[in-house]
């Protein structure tokens, strides 16, 4: 079994996951329809993505491992994602601030993992990268519309970046798997994919009328599983089923 | 040789996708392969978008529809080449209109309806393209919400990827 595969599956996998299980909480819970339509539309799809992802985990990792056991049996320690994607719900700002941080570096990303030599990982980005498209499209509009809307819109997403900009370092903090991944051609180079990361967000942000902080995000520690006091209450939620009734199945 | 071929896609055309069923998976693209093995058949799919939650109930329609003329069908999903709205056939997409879901353009029009507002997206109702986009996404991952300006009817886009 290659370790430091199934380690960089599992980051890339688990990014989408947890990000995707913050937008499920909003259904039902969106401001409008069309947006909580939009923001559980999106979770499905980073959900097809982490499941295909763990699929492929779970064959890498052999034994008797199977999608599930990636995606639920671990514990809070081996989940590889960033901070910002645990990040709760706190309004409709902090939810559009976090996605598109997310989408920003989530499209240069898997543009260069089409390339992977990783045949399976190169696949799941050639089909990830159609609907993360929309995804960016959407979050981004977002941040200008309500950018560059009303003085309180303003204000709620200005709070929102002023915030949530010291997670966004992390996600080109390369870790010790992500320099391995690189140097094998399997995974992607984040300096490359970061000066495109900056172009894009100094760009909507601009148009939006917000600033970007001058700090530099400080927050990391999730790619080594060192999270934030809010992975505890998501996995609780997303583990009870298969804590409660292991191997249940639907 | 030729009478089991047949066979196979008289079969494979009576299975529909389940979110629009006017569709079978033959006009939707998405069978990739069938292939006759020694003592089953094997069909090759790929989703449309990852999280297609109709993929599961595809994948044991088509079981079941080979199993009702007593032959043992075997469904492998593959994602690459990652399936695209041009591989809905012709066919299929006047099937789509006729149902009420406006079909998908092609990918440079597709940008300017959804982008920059652009009205050419024509109502499947009434036939103005003097319609609007309400949101990008819509009741399933592969649709976008319209509304037409004229009838006043609200209706599905099934937007390119
Ligand atoms: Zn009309």
């Amino acid at each position: 079994m290659n370790d430091n595969l199934y380690q960089y599956i599992l980051q890339l996998s688990d990014n989408s996951m947890i990000l995707g299980h913050r937008l499920s909480e909003l259904c039902g819970h969106g401001p409008s329809l069309e947006t909580d339509i939009a923001l559980t539309n999106i979770s499905l799809d980073l959900y097809g993505q982490t499941r295909s992802y763990c699929q492929y985990a779970a064959k890498v990792k052999g034994e008797d491992f199977n999608e599930d056991t990636v995606a639920f049996l671990r514990t809070e320690r081996e989940y590889k994602n960033v901070l910002l994607v645990e990040q709760p719900n706190t309004d409709f700002a902090y939810i559009i601030v976090r996605q598109f941080l997310f989408d920003a570096y989530h499209l240069p990303l898997l543009e260069q993992l089409k390339n992977s030599k990783d045949e399976m990982i190169a696949a799941i980005a050639a089909k990830s990268i159609k609907e993360v498209s929309y995804h960016h499209r959407f979050s981004s509009e977002w941040v200008k519309r309500l950018g560059d809307g009303t003085e309180e819109s303003h204000q709620k997403m200005q709070e929102a970046l002023d915030y949530l900009w010291a997670y966004a370092g992390e996600l080109f903090e390369e870790s010790q798997i992500e320099k391995w991944a690189k140097e094998e051609g399997i995974g992607a180079d984040l300096n490359a994919i970061h000066e495109e990361y900056k172009k894009d967000i100094e760009a909507v942000f601009a148009e939006a009328t917000l600033t970007i902080p001058e700090y530099d995000p400080y927050q990391q520690g999730g790619k080594n599983g060192i999270h934030s006091e809010h992975m505890g209450y998501i996995l609780t939620e997303l583990q009870y089923m298969q804590r409660t009734y292991p191997n249940m199945t639907w | 040789m030729i009478k089991i071929d047949n066979q196979i896609q008289e079969i494979l055309e009576s299975v529909s996708d389940p979110e629009i069923p006017v569709l079978s998976i033959l006009d939707m693209g998405i069978v990739k392969d069938a292939q006759q093995k020694a003592d089953h058949v094997l069909i090759t799919i790929t989703p449309t978008y990852s999280g297609c939650p109709a993929m599961d109930v595809i994948e044991e329609d088509i079981v079941n529809a080979f199993k009702s003329h007593n032959i043992e069908a075997k469904v492998d999903t593959v994602l690459s080449p990652p399936w695209t709205t041009e591989w809905i056939s012709e066919n299929g997409k006047q099937k789509l209109e006729k149902y009420g879901i406006a079909p998908p353009m092609n990918e440079t029009m597709d940008k300017k309806a959804l982008l920059d507002g652009e009205r050419i997206i024509k109502c499947p109702q009434c036939g103005s393209t003097n319609t609007e986009m309400v949101s990008q996404f819509g009741s399933t991952p592969c649709k976008a919400l319209f509304k037409c300006q004229d009838c006043l009817e609200p209706f599905d886009y099934l937007k390119c990827i």
